[in-house]
């Protein structure tokens, strides 16, 4: 694999994250994530709309005048989520059921928006289509951690096998009802975020007012 | 009449779409800096929204449910797959069409909201509202009601963060925390003070 192929799969993982960086893509990341099954089906959904609306995207971008190009990729973009949708329906009826709207809300996503725009449309297809796939992964890696984090600490299970036995059962782990709840989502993403710019210092974002240093030798 | 109250309420407040659905989240983070510009876009969700859902309920009862068609004599097509493809598309074309009305007769709106409305197309708040309508299933008057509460929760809800981010730049954060962290702490703390509109039961 040459270099620049393999930087366009593995940048959006740690060093230009959609959803810790670009603050892509935040909706769905937060409500389908209150255990792992959910997430893992998500994941596969949108890496794939990614990757194939970005391949479709680009292998048409020279034939598509400026002034449509956002109402083409919406169409490009609607179709391959009815496909998934479809598919999700008539193979995981379940889990299509418990993802509910979220399923269609992969259209106004906007990683899948995003990268058509910012990448597919200047890129050949080959590499758009890894792109889709990278930062598709990227975002996976954020909803498979918070969805591990939820379920584990929320309900004591991981994919529904009990890992940590409940007290309701006999056990010793009083599970923490607050994870199974929206607010905590948001917690283990900021908290995710906190961890990801301590070990990748250039992330920090500067802060808008300095508070006021105050030296030993000033006079107050 | 009390009903439609109470779906009201709920829209706005118990199934909050940004605090309880996290919908709109991206846009809800990246312009709720200033209170002006948070209103600003707020309004303007709100009266998409109160036009969309309603608009998308009549699209989705008299062309695309199953049966829908019976009135032009075919009564077995089920065309509800093509539901995403066309809530999007009328959605798009309302922006669109608002753009337009708005620049003509309302100039001094139409520049306040102006930088905001092609970004409302891709808001996940707008499409949730009339996938959230199709899903539970609600008439005509049902929806005008979700679509204008839903809209006006959403509207308090950036305009409420608008406000604590205001005032939260001038404290000492992490750096790690700095900017979008805290901001979903916020935000996450500003859900669970919603969330205690839950248990009330209309």
């Amino acid at each position: 694999m040459s270099s620049e192929a393999r930087k366009v799969l593995t940048d959006p993982l740690f060093n230009n994250n959609p959803i810790a960086l670009q603050i892509l893509g935040i909706c769905s990341a937060l409500a389908v994530t209150t255990n792992l099954a959910t997430s893992l089906i998500m994941c596969l959904a949108l890496t794939s709309v990614t990757a194939l609306s970005n391949f479709s995207i680009s292998m048409i971008r020279n034939h598509v005048p400026g002034s449509i190009r956002i109402i083409v990729q919406m169409t490009i973009i609607a179709s391959l989520v009815i496909v998934a949708d479809q598919v999700l329906k008539a193979y995981a009826y379940q889990t299509s059921k418990q993802l509910s709207v979220f399923v269609g809300l992969i259209i106004t996503n906007c990683i899948v928006m995003g990268r058509a725009e910012a990448y597919a449309m200047k890129s050949p297809p080959g590499l758009s289509f890894l792109d889709g796939i990278g930062n598709g992964l990227g975002y996976s890696l954020i909803l498979i951690i918070v969805g591990t984090v939820r379920e584990l600490l929320g309900s004591g299970s991981l994919l529904g096998y009990q890992l940590l036995p409940l007290v309701t059962e006999g056990g010793w782990y009083y599970p923490v009802g607050l994870m199974l709840l929206p607010p905590s989502a948001f917690f283990v993403i900021g908290l995710f975020i906190w961890v990801l710019r301590t070990v990748k210092t250039e992330q920090i974002e500067n802060a808008e007012y300095q508070i006021h240093q105050v030296h030993r030798t000033e006079v107050l | 009449m009390e009903a439609y109250l109470s779906l009201a309420i709920k829209a706005v407040f118990v199934e909050n779409l940004a605090l309880a659905f996290f919908l709109g989240m991206c846009t809800f983070l990246a312009v709720s800096k200033k209170i002006e510009t948070a209103i600003g876009l707020g309004a303007a969700v709100l009266v998409v929204q109160a036009i969309t859902v309603p608009a998308n309920n009549l699209i989705y009862q008299y062309l695309l449910a199953d049966g829908a068609l019976a009135w032009a004599g075919l009564p077995d097509v089920d065309l509800s797959f093509l539901g995403l493809i066309s809530y999007i598309g009328v959605i798009a074309a309302i922006v669109q069409i608002l753009e337009m009305a708005l620049d003509r007769f309302f100039p001094a709106l139409y520049n306040a909201l102006g930088i905001f409305l092609p970004l409302i197309t891709v808001n996940c708040a707008i499409l949730g509202g009339t996938l959230f309508m199709v899903e539970r299933d609600y008439n005509f008057a049902e929806s005008a009601v979700y679509g204008f509460g839903s809209g006006l929760g959403w509207a308090l809800a950036i305009t409420a963060l608008a406000g604590v981010r205001e005032k939260l730049k001038y404290s000492d954060v992490p750096d790690g925390l700095q900017g979008l962290g805290i901001t979903f702490i916020t935000v996450g703390l500003m859900s669970l003070g919603f969330m205690a509109f839950s248990g009330i039961q209309l």
